[in-house]
């Protein structure tokens, strides 16, 4: 039950958060944080735990955002009907990528994920008359305020990893497993691998294309270039599960809170530091690097991506040992077995 | 019938010929030992029975069945379940959760693959070191995790694929000790074994293989005494 | 007849340029079976050298004596410290090299938008951007001047791996690390100089590109994708594959381009990595063993 206990907490707060915080920029913030729970505890189903790593995400997560997007440009359905059609048709996408690519092993099928990520893009960009191209979608969001998106959000955030929770500790979670363990090991323990990979896949794809349709909803606007991104959807994903701790159920939720809020901390030169630092001391220079800092936090993620796979591979959860014995200097107790 | 019969079984490996006709009967209960020198084709008759590759030619009848060519986690539900020569753990998971693993191909619920699982390592031995990460066992209870995986199953059929490798004396009489608990139990067995103590021990039946194919079959007296299998194990001179 | 003929020759001399960019990746590929996703990245610093270098009035394929050296060891310094690491690191998941050479490829985009803003740059020189003419087909001297040098590296290339020690112990860890290990091959230096090696022909192939191709931060994501595919064509580890790969992948560009329009160029190579991961035995089964 004490396992159970910080995440209630967390949720708890989180429910209660906009009634104490009206800023609609802290609710913006929170949103993303939640969508990217979202779409990292998705990743790491497929990734962590059944060890075929997917650099190409994006793809569901644009193919989602673009259901409910054609779904109301075509149709004049509402959108907010993609939140539902979303997964789906993420899910069946991506079987027949799976059915394909599965039986390459390893990198290959990191790669061949990449290829199915920018494919769509690609297709996306060109097929003008079906989605727009590059002109993209534009729909008016439902609500003016952001706090039935915040909510919506939430609920997703939590269907989402409790269900993953639920499945990852009975059966599918420990034939998931055993796949990435060794496949070989588990076709003769009765494991259907083709079966269940394909089932961690569909678990995966669902998620991420509902948070995929939700963010059309939420941002009105989505193009190619924007929802089908390698680095800010495929590969950011890949990030917040990583830093978080792959692997494990809370870790892409720590993850999504440390890259959101990093990603943040650039983006407003070390929140607005710089700026206070260039008007205190009237220095120019001061400025300067504010705004180089600004623009560099692609470059600060590429860092991290460099500094967390060499010192830190599983993560702040998974790694938690590690970091309490380097940076709080907290030694083990008794040194295990 | 057979309980279970290997007929005519042929693996081609491009040019290579690893296993060419080899054909033997099993029987209900026993102990069925397969031997012979290294490379003479012993675990790819494993490997086409268990479902790793379909062989060339040839039938694997098991009951009234024909199984070659089936994907393994088939013919595992089928009651055939086996180790692995070079062993295989689930290195990230405890002992307990690899045949926990091994469990749900039985039955469905958490509390049943649990329970079932607990029973297992009990039976296995490796109750002592049951939370503990199978990548931080030594070989021999490495060895023992693959039987006791395989046994989560509840085979009718084991293949044991040189379970006694790498092992210390006492080792070795625990691991015989178990084969002979397994079978005691009631699970047929077909053991590959180069450590000629066990096999000759334990097996009710030798068949011994070279070059992929039969060179000897009968009591472990009457191969141990058998012209080809002491020329192949030995060389000619002490024929 | 004309236009096929010319759209023919067009995709052979662009083809030379890209069995360059393949060569190098193939090396490392097939060496240290590391997917380096910085590749493009690596080729588009060698044309910003050139591009620095030719506002000071320096030739492009006198560039090429500083670009490679350069580049060769920005790649030493990059395997050292960043890849090799990664050997002893105990994760999860085995794809964290490819990740790492992902975060290098962004680093780079990102320094390199840094110094030289996204503006798209070019290189002027008197010579390059002329043609000439055999019959009624026009060549361009740019990409014949690069067809030639990349053939002639190519052939360096060969002779290297064949004929001296060097060569044969990067042979010997491609085909075993652990053999080559045994057999007094230090496995570690021989990684270390074949990333160093991929990177100076990728920036061989750059200097050459430069006359005629812009300059932005951007361009090394989908040369990387064109370096991936022409590997993946070929075979890894062959260079004779990353011949085959880099003229296919051009002459396919250029047919699309004439026949379809210009927009399918990109479309064309994913469909070429499809089609290649779906229908080519040699290339696909390679990949589906670990």
């Amino acid at each position: 039950m004490k396992k159970n206990l910080y995440p209630l907490v967390l949720l708890a707060v989180l429910a209660l958060l906009p009634l104490a915080v009206k800023s609609n920029y802290f609710l913006h913030l929170m949103i993303l944080f939640l969508l990217w729970v979202v779409i990292g505890s998705s990743w790491n189903v497929l990734a962590g735990f059944t060890g075929q790593v997917s650099f190409g995400h994006a793809a569901f997560f644009g193919v989602g955002a673009y259901t409910a997007g054609l779904l109301f440009q075509h149709l004049q359905v509402s959108p907010w009907w993609g939140m539902a059609l979303g997964g789906v048709v993420a899910v069946l996408i991506g079987l027949p990528f799976g059915a394909i690519c599965f039986p390459l092993r390893g990198a290959y099928f990191a790669l061949a994920s990449l290829a199915l990520g920018e494919g769509i893009r690609h297709v996306a960009t060109i097929a003008e008359n079906f989605t727009g191209g590059m002109m993209g979608i534009m729909i008016m969001p439902t609500f003016i305020s952001k706090v039935p998106y915040y909510y919506i959000s939430l609920a997703l955030a939590v269907l989402s990893v409790v269900s993953i929770q639920l499945v990852i500790g009975a059966k599918p979670g420990y034939y998931f497993v055993s796949i990435r363990e060794d496949q070989d090991a588990a076709a003769s323990l009765g494991i259907n691998t083709t079966l269940y990979k394909n089932v961690s896949l569909s678990i995966s794809a669902f998620w991420t294309g509902m948070a995929g349709a939700l963010y059309m909803n939420y941002m009105g606007f989505i193009d190619p270039h924007v929802v089908f991104s390698l680095h800010d959807y495929s590969v950011m994903a890949i990030l917040v599960a990583i830093v978080g701790g792959v692997g494990t159920i809370y870790g892409p939720t720590v993850g999504a809170f440390i890259m959101v809020a990093f990603q943040e901390f650039f983006r407003t030169g070390f929140f607005g530091l710089f700026e206070y630092l260039g008007h205190k001391t009237g220095s120019s220079a001061v400025s300067v690097v504010g705004e180089a800092v600004q623009h560099a936090h692609v470059l600060g993620f590429g860092i991290l991506v460099i500094v967390v796979i060499l010192y830190l591979p599983n993560g702040v959860v998974g790694d938690w040992e590690k970091i309490k014995r380097n940076v709080f200097r907290i030694s083990p107790a008794k040194e295990g077995v | 019938m057979a309980y279970f019969r290997v007929e005519k079984l042929v693996k081609k490996f491009g040019g290579l010929t690893a296993v060419n006709e080899v054909t033997f009967d099993v029987e209900k209960g026993e102990i069925f030992g397969l031997i012979g020198p290294n490379g003479s084709g012993k675990t790819t008759t494993f490997n086409m029975i268990s479902g790793v590759y379909p062989p060339t030619s040839g039938k694997v009848v098991y009951g009234d069945r024909e199984i070659q060519g089936m994907k393994s986690h088939r013919i595992c539900h089928l009651g055939v379940g086996r180790t692995f020569q070079v062993v295989k753990p689930l290195g990230r998971m405890t002992v307990l959760d690899n045949v926990i693993a091994a469990s749900f191909s039985r039955v469905n619920s958490m509390s049943e693959a649990r329970s079932h699982a607990l029973k297992t390592v009990e039976f296995c031995g490796l109750a002592p070191v049951q939370g503990i990460l199978a990548k931080s066992l030594p070989i021999a209870g490495r060895k023992r995790l693959e039987i006791a995986r395989a046994m989560a199953t509840r085979p009718d059929l084991l293949l044991l694929d040189e379970t006694a490798a790498g092992l210390n004396p006492s080792e070795l009489v625990e691991a015989i000790d178990l084969i002979q608990k397994i079978r005691a139990n009631g699970t047929t067995i077909i053991i590959i074994e180069h450590i000629m103590h066990v096999i000759m021990t334990i097996s009710d039946r030798i068949h011994a293989i070279n070059f992929g194919q039969t060179i000897a079959e009968g009591t472990p007296k009457e191969v141990a005494a058998n012209q080809a299998v002491i020329e192949a194990y030995l060389g000619t001179d002490y024929a | 007849m004309d236009v096929f003929l010319q759209t023919l020759v067009a995709g052979v001399l662009k083809g030379g340029l890209y069995a360059l960019i393949g060569i190098g990746m193939t090396l490392i590929m097939g060496v240290m079976g590391i997917i380096n996703l910085a590749h493009g990245q690596l080729m588009m610093l060698a044309m910003y050298v050139t591009f620095v270098l030719n506002t000071m009035g320096v030739d492009p394929y006198i560039s090429l004596f500083v670009a490679m050296p350069l580049l060769f060891l920005l790649g030493v310094v990059i395997q050292k410290f960043l890849l090799n690491p990664l050997i002893k690191v105990e994760t999860i998941l085995p794809e964290n090299q490819v990740l790492m050479t992902v975060g290098i490829g962004m680093v780079l985009t990102e320094l390199a938008r840094f110094a030289f803003s996204s503006d798209y740059k070019y290189i002027t020189t008197d010579y390059a951007n002329q043609t000439f003419y055999l019959g009624n087909i026009s060549f361009s001297v740019a990409l014949t001047i690069a067809f030639v040098v990349a053939l002639t590296f190519t052939a360096a290339m060969f002779w290297f791996l064949l004929k001296t020690d060097l060569g044969r112990s990067i042979r010997a860890t491609a085909q075993d690390k652990d053999a080559a290990t045994l057999m007094g091959v230090n496995t570690g230096r021989i990684t270390v100089v074949t990333f160093g090696l991929g990177s100076a022909l990728v920036a061989a192939a750059g200097c050459l590109l430069a006359p005629v191709y812009y300059i932005f931060p951007d361009l090394g994501g989908p040369f990387t994708a064109k370096a991936f595919i022409i590997t993946i064509l070929g075979g890894l580890g062959s260079t004779v594959g990353a011949i085959f790969g880099g003229v296919t992948l051009g002459l396919a560009e250029s047919m699309g381009a004439t026949y379809f329009g210009m927009e399918y160029e990109d479309i064309v190579g994913l469909t070429i990595f499809i089609l290649v991961l779906l229908f080519l035995p040699g290339g696909f089964k390679r990949l589906t063993k670990v």
